[in-house]
């Protein structure tokens, strides 16, 4: 069946507790671009706080009638952590016009929709509104930090059968969302498809380490020791793209990019709880020297061990490179015919 | 005619950064008054509280998804100012190529994906521009609208080559940035701004950047309205001259500015005020938020940043929303890319402010002046970066002290003010160019500048979202994510 007989695949997205920049980012959509990527998968917005024309009381309606069961509702996408204070109430965040806790539209709304997506860390887990004392008493739509709940409650389950879909990152690459949307608009996303926080496992199942371009100065625990530096960031500042689930450096972001391809730590932010690392982000707490958060899957005595061993084997166009902003000494040109 | 005055209450208002709502009180066809509410509160000044002082770098840019690099640059700014260092040559250069182009990447999607949009809503139907600016500009699917979106991605391949990614980067640092160009990055770099500048030649301004750059008065702006180059900036000058925008949204006329794009010496745009027609420097400690009017505690006196707080009051009944007033010496402010440009001294925008202050028009005019300024300067940077030279100094946290980061957003002027004690952050205020534009009324009943430019916007019959209402606010650019913060 061609995508252009059925029904178009709708899409209510709205913002709570966030800063918006997923939706800034999905904007970066690109090859192609966001409107013909989603024109591919029949998929429509019925409203976008960024990208619709309707505004005030035309807006208010049209989640009315998506409420009345009137228009049908496909996916619900929730960007920003959900709020639960001041005192229960939601009242930290109403929705404009509405004076009704942005929180209980979700509820509602989410009952209605074949599926929930959350986009981004705080409308998965809290994110980063959720940091600290967290003052507004943040949440996600079915996480609280780590722990099963949230918003939703631990046993919601969207009329598709589904959990909410956790497309976890602060913010997400653009292609995270589109791609998951796709799945559901084509119905290929079953439970199994999802990871054990609800994270999408074609890009959960990898880490940001895979296709770093650090990776040859990490085999000989070559380490950067300050920020320019080009060495390996794990040992000193921070970096946990050994621990952290996803694509980014195999994806790449804004043309060709990712965070170590930008010269500064992976802080897993698509991790529950990576807003509360325990120390400071940009430097690596250690135990006798050894770093406390260790690669998955890894054994402690085998990285203490293969890391001495590659120390001591260490190059020393690594070692010098490691430590400076620029290649001070280049890969030497060898005569192939020589060998 | 009816003097009765009614009560609107308008929101969501979509097409804005985050979260707004609006009271109006409407009679005989037009505002009386009007009072700005931010109905969402996260609480980030709390968050910082106790954390590393670095961590800021981590946490300030995520108020705001949109302005994400300028809030990561005052928090690197002030702690700069901890540590008592300056960033090297290629950091400061880099650094102004990565907020530039968050700059130039929010007016592109302000002016075409939030603006624009308006103009091509049924109500105009009428207009003799109504066709073009409906072929160009239908929210989410106008050719312009596709066009500039796929012009600012190609932009943001700039962040991808300095920055890692955007938003949310963690490249910007107090001794500059954290990765270093190399000279592929700098041939990739003019190719990128060079595919950027040929896009907006030929579609938004129909002409070199340079000859907008130096449009000098509002007589070479109306004789590009009559006979310029065709472009989406003369189909915007068209439509402001037949909807009269230049008579739209003034406020108080008064501009602040924090200066931005340092250079070898001084700054690309400088800082500081201008009102009553006259430029004068800027005093930051005369900068104080009032919270008569906020639903936060602390209501009898307003609170100089360093000594602010943020508590919310969630049973106050006197506040209309969450965000606090910010004055200078007491008075509201206007800030934003128009101010800076007045205040930076451009001919056109101080002819403007000359003969019409700010509204409508001018803001938008403003912004488009701005971008082709700030395009040429970026190419200029390009040149600058020297692989080799260090990027990034070194420098130590103090276990104590206090500093302030003075930056410019899209927006406008943005503040981080922090104080450090025993290695942790004891306080840190955040004062955001729409907190200073979209502020409440202070303990003197001052208006902020939109409750003040609202005043007086007509109202159609059975008009419940008044479109005039839509200009006013959407001709702010507005981000209320930054603005409760
Ligand atoms: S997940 Fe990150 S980028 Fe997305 S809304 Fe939250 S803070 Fe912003
Ligand atoms: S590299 Fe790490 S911190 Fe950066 S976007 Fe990917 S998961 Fe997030």
């Amino acid at each position: 069946m061609s995508t252009l007989a059925r029904e178009p695949f709708t899409v209510l997205w709205l913002q709570s507790g966030g800063c918006g920049g997923c939706t800034m980012s999905l904007l970066c959509a690109e090859a192609p671009d966001l409107a013909a990527t989603l024109a591919s998968a029949n998929i429509r917005f019925l409203w976008h706080p960024t990208l619709s024309e309707e505004t005030g009381d035309e807006a208010i309606a049209l989640f009315e009638a998506v409420l009345a069961g009137e228009v049908r509702l496909d996916a619900l996408c929730i960007e920003g952590a959900l709020l639960r204070g001041p005192n229960g109430t939601g009242r930290f965040h109403t929705l404009a016009g509405t004076d009704t806790a942005t929180i209980d539209w979700a509820r509602r709304l989410a009952a209605v929709a074949e599926h929930v997506v959350a986009v981004g860390t705080c409308a998965a887990y809290g994110g980063v509104t959720a940091a600290g004392v967290n003052p507004a008493d943040a949440c996600g739509l079915q996480y609280d930090g780590r722990r099963p709940g949230g918003a939703l409650g631990a046993a919601f389950r969207s009329r598709s059968g589904l959990p909410v879909v956790n497309v976890a990152g602060c913010p997400t690459h653009p292609n995270w969302v589109t791609e998951t949307l796709m799945l559901l608009a084509s119905d290929l996303m079953r439970a199994e498809d999802l990871d054990s926080y609800g994270r999408p496992r074609f890009y959960a199942d990898h880490l940001v380490h895979h296709g770093c371009p650090r990776n040859e100065y990490y085999e000989y625990k070559a380490s950067a020791e300050k920020m320019s530096d080009l060495g390996c960031m794990m040992e000193h500042l921070g970096c946990l793209g050994t621990q952290a689930h996803a694509d980014c450096n195999t994806r790449l972001w804004n043309g060709e990019g990712s965070c170590t391809r930008g010269g500064h730590a992976c802080i897993n932010c698509t991790a529950p709880e990576f807003e509360e690392p325990g120390h400071a982000f940009l430097e690596t707490p250690k135990i006798g020297g050894i770093p406390v958060g260790l690669p998955t899957d890894m054994p402690k005595a085998w990285f203490i061990a293969l890391s001495s061993l590659a120390k001591a084997a260490t190059p020393d166009r690594l070692r010098r490179n490691a430590t400076a902003d620029h290649v001070l000494t280049p890969p030497a040109v060898r005569d192939i015919r020589k060998r | 005619m009816s003097t009765e005055t009614k009560r609107l209450v308008v929101g969501p208002f979509n097409r804005v950064e985050g979260d707004l709502e609006v009271r109006l009180d409407v009679a005989d066809g037009e505002v009386r008054q009007a009072f700005v509410n931010s109905p969402l509160f996260r609480g980030f000044e709390r968050i910082l509280e106790g954390r590393d002082p670095r961590d800021a770098l981590v946490i300030a840019p995520r108020i705001c998804g949109i302005c994400s690099v300028s809030q990561s640059h005052a928090a690197a700014l002030a702690l700069a100012g901890l540590e008592g260092i300056a960033p090297t040559d290629n950091g400061r250069v880099a650094t102004n190529l990565i907020l530039a182009t968050e700059n130039v990447a929010d007016h592109l999607t302000h002016f075409h994906v939030f603006f624009m949009p308006d103009f091509a809503r049924a109500i105009y139907e009428d207009r003799p521009w109504f066709a073009t600016a409906a072929r160009r500009f239908k929210a989410a699917q106008g050719e312009s609208v596709r066009r500039a979106l796929a012009t600012r991605a190609t932009l943001l391949h700039v962040m991808g080559l300095l920055a890692g990614r955007w938003p949310h980067t963690l490249a910007i640092q107090p001794g500059g940035v954290a990765k270093g160009a190399d000279a592929r990055d700098q041939m990739r770099l003019i190719a990128t701004l060079g595919a950027v500048r040929a896009d907006l030649e030929e579609r938004l301004y129909g002409a070199p950047l340079e000859r907008v750059a130096e449009i000098a008065d509002v007589a070479e702006l109306e004789a590009w309205r009559q006979a310029g180059p065709d472009g989406d900036f003369r189909l915007f000058l068209e439509i402001a001259a037949d909807l009269d925008l230049a008579r739209l949204g003034r406020a108080h006329d008064r501009f602040l500015s924090y200066g931005a794009y340092a250079l070898d010496e001084g700054r690309l745009y400088t800082g500081g005020t201008f009102a009553n027609g006259r430029a004068k420097g800027l005093d930051p400690a005369a900068i104080t938020e009032d919270h008569s009017f906020a639903r936060m505690e602390g209501r009898e006196a307003p609170h100089p940043p360093f000594e602010g707080s943020t508590f919310p009051d969630g049973a106050d009944e006197t506040g209309y929303t969450w965000c606090k007033a910010p004055r200078l010496s007491g008075l509201p402010f206007e800030t934003g890319a128009f101010a800076r440009q007045v205040v930076a001294g451009h001919p056109l925008a101080r002819d403007l402010a000359a003969r019409e202050g700010a509204n409508v028009r001018a803001r938008v005019v403003g912004r488009l002046v701005e971008t082709a300024r700030t395009l040429i300067a970026m190419e200029g940077w390009v040149r600058q970066l020297h692989p080799g030279a260090p990027w990034c100094a070194q420098g130590a946290m103090p276990q104590s002290g206090r500093a302030f980061g003075l930056t410019e957003a899209a927006r406008g002027a943005l503040g981080h003010w922090m104080v450090v004690e025993k290695g942790r952050i004891a306080r840190y205020q955040i004062i955001a160019p729409t907190t200073w534009n979209f502020s409440p009324r202070d303990a003197v009943g001052q208006p902020g500048p939109l409750e003040t430019a609202l005043v007086g916007a007509p109202i159609r019959q059975g008009e419940t979202t008044p479109v005039s209402v839509q200009h006013i606010v959407r001709s702010f650019d507005p981000c209320m994510v930054c603005t409760v913060h």
